[in-house]
């Protein structure tokens, strides 16, 4: 525990250069202002998220740093926050990737300045809020939270389509949140009690635990997403301004995963059970279908965007496997998709900046003009398809490790992504960067600048560094998921 | 020793971050090739198994993986050739890619797959040993596309990354099994614990399967991809869109023997898998045959040789297959080094050429490049086994364990062994007269203007020609002959059968079908040049299947890349937009509308009508109360 309450600060800090920012008169001289200030503020709160890691002790599988607040005095909600090794880490993706979305919209943003960037901050300090609460009313109204600079992150700065995106989002993600809150309240009837840590465990019939298993299901099923429930996020991607699709491929989409461990497996443990072998088909034909929906794109962001999904075809199977490696392996995946996948999005981003279409057709022969943003695309592109010594790599590794423990012919259709991602990934990076450049509105086309170095080159650093060195972050979630994985054992010998 | 092999690695490293100029990278190799060679020097008075613990690199659970580096008498074989090689390579590169503009570039990804097949080679666990047969396969990508303007090229990286990848596939399944039945992928306990699984089964699917010959399998599919044996093989003649230098360093000398290596560095846990060693036999030998046979039609000097790569791999896995990977081993490096040689030579002559690389517009060149000329003949004597050059000792020692294996499949390994020896021949002199001898037949002015290649290349053309002629003989006796106990000291299994010598009738056939070959080679491209005209009429068909290489490519594509994207398209276009789609969120929203634009009906605003629905109402509410 320590003397002051670094992890309020930790979170509320987006809000209050926010509305700082609030303050600032919107003016032609007060922009510059307006995205040092954010800048600033996100790169704060990083170090502070930094300072977090080093407050943590890998030996402990609770909750640590935690605090605890009544909110409500006749009700049991409180507010109470706290991070494991499985939030950690999570909490660390948001704030890493934030500064790099601010930079990334430094001036391809050019209206509403002022508010895009306290819709950024905003955003921030919910994901941080949901991965730490404890409480799980806390946690329903961060993550509900969440849409809301989303919605108008797309909605308002988004492409010419942003309304049927923006619709398809909402209503896909209302859809489930509806439900998740049914089974909220459902659950404090039962229990009286809203933190997720007392509720670790195995406290309900298997009957309620189908049923809010399912309604949590359809929640997560549609963040993370799952086939069939992913064709919201194609669109939402190529509607989105490049920092949208960042933050949204980076971080949202590892709220789903994240509500799976915590929620489908650390309280419903006999339904996960059952519900198994339904994962595991719809994980597989997210693999294999998507990635050959990949392939057939035209446009560059769509294909990223089924290449996550097919990513988190992995992710759900390697959570559901419920052994060490498995859980491990997701973990990493999602962190490693996080970086990987924002890194494509915003050098996506680059070229957009400069030529302003999407379509693959369109580019060709960049390497002649471009060969700094080509290396780096390169080492994207490789830790996506999940090159060892690259973090994609590590996490899909250890998934098919987990896999072949439950079942040889699971390891098996998993392993097919490792072929299957190489041959779109490649396909994708010979029709942009390779060629002759014959597209005559390339010719003057520009190298990366010293502002998109600044956003490209820590990401590699940072794929690598996942890729070589991943003990640093597979220690600190050992034992908590150790925790998860005996709770879930014991519900299901009974 | 551990810390030789520590400056070896840091030196390794720290070329890797340099790749300004040529010199430094073409230095800090030759360095590493001596280091290396001092390794291997100890190895062959018999130096033990060193293993030098790095870091540790994942851990998960019950799984450990490290890094660390293992150099044993296997591994010193392995460095010393790829070092040596790749020192050649470097120094001819100097020279080949003088006026290329991305020199840096081109030296970098040089020094950067070197770095990769060390790791490879010096690993000790799998998962490092699969960090660098990835890595080893990303740069052989970066390379074979590294004139990236030419869409052919393109086309052949891809093409090799991913069919290496489905070899990949089955390795990764193979690392993840060994991982499962062994509790560890460290090579110490794998070795020791296979013989308590030599009659171990599992399950899958119903059928009940040998465990280590199922490991070996798929741990085979992975050396299948790699080493392009028959069915994954069709990249390799293709990556010849790369620089010559390239095709002589991996796809000759070194990347595609990992396979090879792969399964000698296995061989403990090979040794018992029956089925498995059957199939690399049939796969192996056919391989060798088949390739050989495209040899002969082909007439781009760079794909003859290239095939003539994928025959000598299927050599050294019959060998394998066997379990005789000592003369596999030993044939890996005799052809490192005359497969080198025969490639840069043949670089020698395209540049000498200005970049044709057709050999029906060659020849007779040997009076204007006779130094070039001399090296293709020294390789070509190696590769068809002539008596005291280096492919002679261990190309001999393969059919010999052919010949003294008892079972079926090694009988038919001989038999297209020998055969396959023939062809070699055939091709080889094909290449060699069509090239070197005869009339000219490049147009006049390009045929004036041939002219030796610079220095730094001759020179690395001079070396490789040295470890041609003489490694052979002088490494035989511990690799095959009396030392072999001595050199090897457990690197790899060997079989303990009494050395026979083969009967001399059956050296005799050997010698004379090599001698045929040449023979017929000589008549048809020499003597009676009217004769191959005929000769590819009359066999139209023969000729036509192994002209375009038995349609392979033409079969994959139609079975594999073409109904793949229509699948793809259709799912996308069908699955997703039309079906869930459809009746996901656009369903609901119409649906939503639908029901809206009926219900604002009521809303009509006359009075009557809100009377009667009232009135409906509450008649359905009094029956209601009625009834119940």
């Amino acid at each position: 525990m320590t003397e002051w309450p670094i992890l309020t600060v930790t979170i509320f800090l987006p809000i209050l250069g926010a509305s700082i920012i609030f303050f600032i008169k919107e003016e032609e001289t007060s922009l510059s202002n307006i995205k040092w200030a954010a800048l600033l503020t996100s790169i704060g709160t990083f170090i502070f998220s930094c300072l977090i890691w080093l407050q943590f002790d890998n030996s402990i599988a609770e909750y640590q740093l935690s605090e605890k607040h009544q909110w409500f005095t006749d009700f049991n909600f409180n507010y109470h926050i706290g991070v494991d090794g499985i939030s950690l880490f999570m909490i660390l993706l948001s704030t890493f990737l934030t500064p790099f979305c601010i930079l990334a919209s430094w001036i391809s943003i050019n209206k509403r300045i002022k508010e895009y960037m306290m819709a950024f901050l905003f955003l921030e300090t919910v994901l941080l809020g949901m991965f730490s609460s404890i409480d799980i009313l806390l946690f329903y109204i961060f993550f509900e939270s969440v849409l809301i600079p989303m919605f108008l992150i797309i909605g308002v700065w988004g492409g010419e389509r942003r309304i049927y995106a923006t619709f398809k989002f909402f209503l896909y993600t209302l859809l489930g949140s509806v439900l998740m809150l049914v089974a909220i309240i459902f659950i404090y009837q039962l229990t009286n009690s809203m933190s997720i840590s007392e509720l670790q465990g195995n406290f309900f019939s298997k009957n309620i635990q189908i049923y809010l298993w399912l309604a949590f299901f359809a929640s997560f099923a549609v963040k993370i997403p799952m086939w069939p429930f992913h064709t919201w996020l194609p669109d939402a991607h190529v509607e989105a301004p490049t920092a949208g699709s960042v933050i949204l491929a980076g971080v949202l989409l590892k709220m789903g995963g994240y509500g799976f461990i915590r929620f489908s497996l650390g309280m419903l443990p006999e339904a996960s059970e059952f519900f198994l072998p339904l994962i595991m088909i719809m994980s597989i034909i997210a693999i294999i279908y998507t990635s050959l929906v990949a392939l057939a794109q035209t446009d560059i962001k769509k294909l990223i965007a089924y290449s996550s999904v097919a990513h988190m075809g992995m992710v759900t199977i390697g959570i559901f496997l419920v052994n060490q490696q498995g859980i491990e392996g997701a973990i990493i995946l999602m962190i490693s998709h996080g970086v990987v996948s924002a890194a494509l999005f915003l050098s996506v981003g680059v070229i957009y900046d400069r030529m302003h279409t999407l379509d693959i057709s369109f580019y060709g022969g960049l390497v002649n003009n471009m060969p700094l943003y080509s290396v780096s695309f390169m080492i994207f592109v490789l830790a996506s398809v999940g090159l060892p010594g690259t973090s994609g790599f590590v996490g899909e590794f250890l998934i098919i490790m987990g896999a072949f423990k439950y079942s040889s012919l699971l390891a098996l259709f998993s392993a097919t992504g490792i072929i299957l991602s190489a041959v779109y990934m490649l396909y994708l990076y010979k029709r942009i960067i390779f060629g002759q450049m014959s597209n005559v509105k390339l010719k003057d086309i520009l190298d990366i600048d010293f502002r998109e170095k600044i956003i490209l080159y820590p990401l590699i650093i940072m794929i690598i560094l996942i890729g070589i060195f991943p003990n640093i972050f597979l220690d600190p979630m050992r034992l908590p998921i150790e925790l998860i994985i005996n709770n879930y054992e014991f519900a299901n010998a009974k | 020793m551990p810390l030789l092999g520590f400056l070896y690695c840091a030196f390794v490293g720290s070329y890797f971050h340099d790749r300004v100029s040529q010199l430094v990278t073409t230095f800090l190799l030759t360095i590493s090739t001596f280091l290396s060679w001092i390794i291997f020097l100890q190895y062959l008075e018999g130096a033990n198994t060193t293993i030098i613990h790095i870091l540790n690199w994942i851990t998960s659970g019950s799984f450990s993986a490290d890094w660390s580096l293992r150099v044993d008498a296997l591994t010193a074989t392995m460095m010393v050739v790829v070092t040596t090689v790749s020192a050649c390579v470097h120094l001819y590169s100097v020279g080949y890619m003088n006026e290329d503009k991305s020199i840096n570039r081109f030296m970098g990804y040089l020094s950067l797959f070197t770095f990769f097949m060390l790791m490879l080679v010096s690993s000790n666990n799998l998962l490092q040993m699969f960090f660098g047969w990835e890595g080893v396969g990303l740069s052989s990508y970066l390379l074979i596309g590294f004139w990236h303007h030419k869409d052919s090229a393109n086309k052949a990286a891809i093409k090799a990354f991913i069919l290496n990848r489905v070899g990949d596939f089955g390795f990764v399944l193979g690392i993840v099994g060994v991982f499962f039945i062994f509790g560890s992928i460290n090579f110490d306990i794998i070795f020791t614990d296979a013989i308590n699984y030599q009659n171990h089964a599992f399950n899958f699917l119903g059928l009940s399967l040998s465990t280590i010959d199922t490991l070996c399998f798929l741990l085979f599919i992975g050396a299948m991809g790699k080493s392009a044996q028959l069915g994954l093989h069709t990249w390799l003649p293709d990556a010849m869109e790369g620089p010559t230098p390239v095709s002589a360093l991996i796809h000759a000398a070194t990347m595609v023997t990992a396979g090879i290596f792969m399964v000698a560095r296995m061989s403990p846990l090979f040794q018992y898998a029956e089925f498995t060693n059957l199939f690399i036999i049939f796969i192996g030998a056919s391989t060798a045959i088949f390739a050989a046979s495209i040899a002969l039609t082909q007439n781009d000097i760079k794909r003859v040789i290239a095939y003539s790569t994928c025959s000598q791999l299927g050599y050294m896995f019959f060998a394998a297959g066997l379990g005789a990977y000592n003369a596999a081993i030993f044939h890996l490096m005799t052809h490192g080094f005359f497969k080198a040689l025969l490639f840069l030579s043949a670089g020698s002559v395209i540049q000498a050429m200005k970049h044709e690389q057709d050999m029906r517009k060659m020849g007779g060149l040997f009076i204007k490049i006779p130094f070039t000329g001399t090296m293709m003949w020294i390789g070509s004597l190696a590769i068809i086994g002539f008596p005291f050059f280096s492919g002679y000792y261990s190309k001999e020692s393969i059919l010999e364990n052919a010949y003294f294996s008892t079972s079926g499949m090694a009988q038919y390994a001989y038999v297209v062994g020998v055969f396959t020896a023939l062809l070699t021949a055939f091709y080889s002199w094909r290449l060699l007269l069509m090239t070197f001898h005869g009339k000219p037949r490049a147009t006049e002015e390009t045929f004036n203007q041939v002219h030796e290649s610079p220095k730094v290349m001759t020179i690395s053309l001079a070396i490789l020609a040295i470890g041609t002629i003489f490694s052979g003989s002088i490494l035989a006796d511990f690799f095959i002959g009396p030392k072999q106990e001595v050199f090897w000291n457990h690197a790899v299994v060997l079989i303990h059968t009494a050395q026979h010598n083969i009967p001399f009738v059956q050296t005799l056939t050997i010698k004379s079908t090599v001698a045929a070959g040449i023979l017929l080679a000589a008549m048809l491209y020499f003597y009676k040049k009217g004769l191959t005209k005929s000769l590819s009429r009359n066999f139209q068909l023969l000729y036509l299947i192994s002209y375009n290489k038995w349609y392979v490519d033409e079969l994959y594509n139609s079975i594999f890349v073409q109904p793949f994207f229509y699948i793809a398209s259709i799912f996308w276009k069908k699955g997703d937009i039309y079906i869930i789609d459809e009746y996901g969120p656009n369903g609901i929203s119409k649906l939503i509308n639908y029901f809206s634009k009926r219900l604002s009906l009521f809303q009509s605003g006359y009075l009557y009508h809100y009377a009667f629905v009232m009135l409906g109402g509450l008649v359905i509410i009094l029956t209601w109360f009625v009834y119940y």
